[in-house]
């Protein structure tokens, strides 16, 4: 049982005019086992929640904490957050030239887990994983998203999700360019993924689709930068019908 | 790839004559096809680093191999050549007079010209008609005075090889340098009728050593000639391949790897000429730099003369650089002389380690030295898979790891106090 904490997270970009804030004062604390659906429109801050769990250099936390069982998130490297269990499956993956999907993915496996996995398994353990969720064997051999459509790119995060087993997994709008096919197949991916384990998973999207596959937990709307309303499941289908006015009108009534 | 401000895409050198261009040089040539070339030593003033062919060039460090003070003619014996040829290979030492040498095009500056008036004696590497040899032909030139000191007290020389594909054979060449020398060379590759050649060039001397060498490439009708030219060691090496098509329906294909370290200069300048229709010619030349005063120069020049009908021509050179105060310059020039062509097209990049590939490789919690190793054996693997010969690709892929030893633990040292994300930011592009 883990728990993954978010307090009062300030975080701003570098732009030309200066540092400009995107999160103000994010509160999140997300379980083992739980499913939390972070919506909101865009620009509310989302992604940027994501980036900066994940470490990315171009997100600055001005203030706040993030801890992961006591432990100090924010004082961790790119890569030290991953061992430590946490993962980010991006919205636009990136392309490694001449690096093939195989040797990303053992090379990730075995530095997330400090050995490398037995051969045999592995290779079953790939195979098994790329077969759930549709991916052609060949698949392996080509260098690391170069050259994938949009559902193989989605496809492929899941599989990464799949095989390091995280104990946080952060899905940034994951189903976004996905058809219907694709966004059902990747979905079986994230529900496998929650029923082996205790992984705690933020799905961040915004839209209501995915949560038709991906059943939350929890429901958190974010605008402009913040968490407005928190609800269960429910909350969902009232953004469904609804959509995020009620939120733009009141923020910009503020501004 | 973020560019950078200590990198250069130099298109400067070009020619004016109304074609596909890229400006003015500072001596414009009506062609490159009308760039002097000859035989005799006298036809080259001692280059000053002012001329076109010269200008990337530190020709102070080369200095030895332009015999200046010795009427352009170099005694030394510096060098050792052994060759262990496949048994259907036939391996001759000659007279500088032999009737054979000097068929494949003409010296095109003083280093090549003073090679051709110098070596003592020439190798010549036959493959006989139809023959196709079962085995790699080695050869090794090892420099034999001074290995491994950094005293310039070397005995400049000159060397002159023939490598000789005589019609319908098939063979792989493979040419490596190594040890201490300063040594200009000759390279003949004549590959006649139908002829499939391969020759492998490993440039890879001991620290101290400068080398320039004249690659001359003859290919005959429906020949296919692969060249491979990869340059590791020395403290400045210059490769002029110069590739002719004397018939139609052949095929060249030009590959180059070079990784430069700290002082190294490591340049490659190819002429393509496009002579004759229906001749396909693709040139790949990928480098890696690292550390203060690396410096690579890559200029590649196709020429696609009005007879030229048919000609299918792609260049591209991609340059990694991993570290501050290492320059790549490259410069590819493309010349057309008529529009019945199948294709041409060229592409040069030069830049630094892409911040979010290291991202997404970390995310997935692979160290960042790690993740940049993975990044570099990537960029050179494709081009590596291209040369099919697998003990070179085996060879190759060595070589680029322990370069990858010393560069990465300059890196190590770089990132070292850097804690949490922000050692990403070595390689970021600061506004």
């Amino acid at each position: 049982m883990s728990t993954l904490e978010i307090r009062d997270l300030h975080v701003s970009v570098e732009t030309k005019e200066g540092a400009k804030p995107i999160l103000r004062g994010v509160d999140l604390t997300v379980a083992s086992g739980e499913t939390h659906a972070i919506m909101g429109p865009n620009g509310s801050g989302k992604s940027t929640l994501a980036y900066s769990l994940a470490g990315h250099p171009k997100y600055q936390i001005t203030s706040g904490t993030v801890t992961l069982d006591g432990e100090d998130v924010l004082a961790l490297s790119v890569d030290e957050r991953a061992r430590a269990g946490l993962f980010l499956a991006m919205q636009y993956p990136v392309e490694v030239p001449g690096v093939s999907v195989s040797n990303f993915l053992r090379t990730a496996k075995t530095a997330i887990d400090g050995t490398a996995p037995p051969l045999r398994s592995w290779v079953k353990d790939v195979r098994t994983a790329m077969d759930n969720l549709r991916m052609d064997p060949t698949f392996a051999e080509r260098s690391v998203n170069e050259g994938f459509s949009g559902g193989e790119k989605k496809r492929h995060e899941i599989l990464q999700m799949e095989l390091l087993k995280p104990r946080f997994a952060i899905l940034d709008e994951t189903d976004s360019g996905l058809d219907v096919d694709a966004l059902r197949v990747v979905s079986e991916g994230v529900n496998r993924v929650k029923a082996g384990g205790d992984v705690g998973v933020l799905l961040i999207t915004h839209y209501t689709r995915i949560l038709r596959y991906i059943t939350p937990d929890f429901v958190h709307v974010f605008v402009d930068g913040k968490v407005a309303e928190e609800g269960g499941p429910e909350l969902a289908e009232r953004l469904e019908n609804e959509g995020y006015d009620r939120f733009l009108t009141t923020s910009t009534s503020v501004l | 790839m973020t560019t950078t401000d200590t990198l250069s895409t130099d298109h400067s050198r070009a020619t004016a004559d109304g074609s596909h261009s890229h400006g003015v040089g500072p001596l414009p040539e009506a062609s490159r096809g009308s760039r002097p070339t000859s035989f005799d030593v006298a036809d080259f003033p001692v280059p000053n680093g002012r001329e076109e062919e010269w200008r990337f060039a530190p020709v102070a460090r080369l200095a030895p191999l332009f015999a200046a003070d010795t009427d352009g003619v170099l005694s030394g014996h510096g060098v050792l050549t052994t060759v262990v040829e496949a048994p259907e290979v036939q391996v001759e030492i000659v007279d500088r007079d032999d009737a054979r040498l000097g068929r494949a095009g003409e010296p095109g500056d003083r280093a090549a010209a003073v090679a051709w008036a110098s070596f003592p004696r020439a190798t010549i590497v036959t493959i006989p008609k139809e023959a196709v040899a079962s085995a790699v032909t080695s050869i090794r030139i090892e420099g034999v005075e001074g290995a491994g000191t950094h005293e310039a007290s070397l005995e400049p020389s000159a060397t002159h090889l023939l490598v000789h594909a005589e019609a319908l054979s098939q063979a792989v060449v493979v040419i490596d340098h190594l040890g201490h020398a300063a040594l200009t060379e000759t390279v003949e590759i004549v590959a006649d009728e139908g002829a499939h050649l391969t020759v492998v060039t490993v440039h890879d001397w001991a620290d101290g050593s400068v080398h320039a060498s004249s690659h001359r490439l003859r290919i005959g009708r429906d020949a296919t000639v692969k060249h491979i030219a990869v340059t590791l060691g020395g403290d400045v090496v210059r490769i002029t391949p110069d590739a002719e098509f004397v018939g139609e329906g052949a095929t060249v294909k030009m590959l180059g790897l070079y990784f430069a370290d700290a002082g190294q200069h490591q340049e490659q300048r190819l002429f393509v000429d496009h002579a004759v229709p229906n001749c396909i010619s693709r040139v790949t030349y990928k480098g890696a730099l690292q550390g203060e005063g690396a410096h690579t120069v890559w200029v590649g020049d196709v020429l696609i003369r009005a007879a030229a009908e048919g000609t299918d021509t792609y260049e591209l050179n991609r340059n990694l650089v991993l570290s501050d105060g290492a320059r790549a310059d490259s410069v590819p020039n493309l010349e057309i002389e008529t529009g019945l062509i199948e294709g041409a097209g060229h592409a040069s990049a030069t830049g630094r380690f892409d911040d979010e590939q290291l991202f997404y490789l970390r995310a997935r919690g692979i160290p960042e030295s790690d993740a940049r190793r993975l990044v570099v054996r990537g960029f050179f693997a494709e081009l590596i898979h291209e040369i099919g010969v697998p003990d070179i690709e085996e060879r190759l892929i060595g070589a680029i790891e322990r370069e990858l030893e010393k560069s990465m633990s300059v890196l190590d040292s770089l990132s070292e106090g850097h804690v949490d994300g922000s050692e990403v930011s070595l390689t970021t592009e600061r506004a």
